[in-house]
């Protein structure tokens, strides 16, 4: 048989393409949901880290099950929130059916056609937030998700912050394409664990965390220190927490004011807009 | 077809003829999977699986592929085993498969692959040219899981994980040598072995 005719090799061609073509499908059918199983624990071990319930040693002999019931134990609601603070819906959070409704990237293109100084209504009306409040100790824990550009591909992470929605209780950050050894850094717990124990408020603003090239000042409630070499990684991450955290600023708000309330504190930051209103 | 010697088309790759530190192909991963033996060891036997299956299926098939579209069959053939490799890992082994993410993908461009299935299971028989792809496979994960040993317990002070080098040397002043994670270190170890190799081997060194 002449195997180098023009006929027999394009209908050879065609029968090894749709050959293959089929047992690539078969596979990627059949191995879906065991993939999609892991990038879902692999959320929640995220949202974990940043609330500081995880413990990598512990997941690493138990698996994808540590994660889960850690998650399932510790949280009290999975909310999703608008723009102007309100929670709209919620999200399950018990074994099998732990769910995670909001697409953080088509949230992200939201934002990205905003005005950030003058947002759009229609745009913001569209936003929906997640927030996981999670009990640990007896304090409510609030993480946050934020997600943007970084110098090669998507940056994303979470912020947990205490029941004043001032003080970050932990952070935890990850990339998909960052140079490595350099802007790769920021999902090292090296870097991300700066965050502990800042604050977002200056006074009553609301100033987000910076992330300061050259190394934040000791004494900087609102600074960490940058990755050197990593400078357009840290400087995006930077812009990307700024931008979630402004659109979180109502629920924060509300819910600071909630938190104080009940525990009679004197509310701190968000006392300006209420003293003005006294005062008319 | 003559008789092949299945022993020798075993252990050749491995050492004799290793396609890392004798052929200096498949350099680039070497460097870039050797941070860690875990990852190593991983991407070794990723390598071994694409290397034997693709060099079998090839072989199967050999006498029927058409001439002129000789490459792009043997490319959807790699291609093919490359992506099951992928999907695997990624619903049994997502970590690794997160860190080793690109160089899964890359292994239809490493070298050995492409050139074994040229040099031998174009015109050999199915089972010495899954032998032979095993084999290369084996040689080439020995280079990388020899480097990630050093780097590893170098760089990090760990093997596969566990903590190696006792707290009480830190403590006496010992430091991890930073310079071991980055690519770099990776070759000038990888000019060590093939140095070793050469001297131990006298018939590789050039006049």
């Amino acid at each position: 048989m002449n195997t180098n005719g023009n006929t027999y090799t394009i209908i050879y061609s065609t029968v090894l393409v749709v050959l293959v073509a089929a047992i690539l499908s078969i596979a990627a059918i059949s191995l879906k949901p065991m993939q999609d199983n892991n990038v879902k624990v692999e959320t929640i071990s995220k949202i974990l880290t940043a609330a500081n319930l995880y413990d990598a040693e512990k997941a690493a002999s138990e698996g994808n099950a540590y994660a889960i019931s850690e998650y399932e134990k510790n949280i009290v609601s999975a909310l999703i929130v608008n723009s102007d603070g309100e929670v709209v819906d919620s999200m399950k959070t018990k074994g099998e059916e732990i769910e995670f409704k909001v697409d953080l990237k088509s949230q992200y293109d939201l934002m990205k056609q905003m005005d950030m100084e003058n947002p759009q209504k229609e745009l913001l009306a569209k936003l929906r937030l997640p927030v996981y409040v999670f009990n640990v100790d007896g304090r409510k824990i609030r993480v946050v998700p934020c997600y943007g550009a970084g110098l090669w591909g998507p940056i994303w992470g979470y912020l947990a912050f205490d029941e004043d929605m001032n003080t970050v209780e932990g952070a935890v950050f990850d990339h998909k394409s960052e140079t490595p050894g350099l802007g790769a850094e920021i999902s090292q717990p090296k870097f991300y664990s700066q965050f502990h124990g800042k604050q977002i408020y200056d006074g009553s603003e609301m100033v987000s965390i910076s992330v300061v090239k050259g190394g934040a000042r000791d004494d900087d409630a609102n600074g960490v220190d940058a990755i050197s070499g990593g400078t357009i990684t840290s400087r995006a991450l930077e812009k990307t927490i700024r931008t979630w955290l402004s659109l979180y600023k109502p629920y924060f708000a509300k819910t600071a004011v909630s938190a104080a309330q009940s525990a009679g504190e004197p509310v701190q930051f968000m006392s300006v807009e209420q003293s003005e209103t006294e005062e008319e | 077809m003559k008789d092949v010697n299945l022993k020798e088309v075993l252990l050749q790759p491995i050492f004799k003829g290793n396609p890392i530190s004798v052929l200096v192909l498949g350099i680039c991963s070497s460097l870039a999977v050797t941070v860690q033996l875990k990852g190593a060891l991983v991407m070794a036997l990723s390598v071994i699986i694409v290397t034997g299956l693709s060099s079998f299926v090839v072989s199967l098939i050999r006498n029927s592929i058409p001439n002129r579209i000789r490459i792009i069959v043997q490319l959807v053939v790699v291609a093919l085993m490359v992506i099951l490799v992928d999907q695997i890992l990624k619903a049994y082994a997502y970590s690794i498969s997160k860190t080793l993410s690109v160089y899964i993908g890359l292994i239809i461009t490493n070298c050995i692959v492409m050139g074994r299935i040229e040099a031998y299971a174009l015109g050999n028989k199915p089972i010495p040219s899954l032998l032979d792809g095993l084999a290369n496979g084996a040689g080439y994960g020995l280079i990388l899981v020899v480097l990630a040993f050093f780097r590893e317990i170098l760089g990090s002070g760990t093997l596969l994980g566990f903590r190696i080098i006792p707290q009480s040397f830190y403590d006496a002043g010992y430091m991890n040598n930073g310079l071991m994670i980055l690519p770099p270190m990776a070759l000038i170890l990888l000019g060590c072995i093939i140095w070793i190799q050469r001297s131990i081997q006298k018939d590789l060194q050039e006049k």
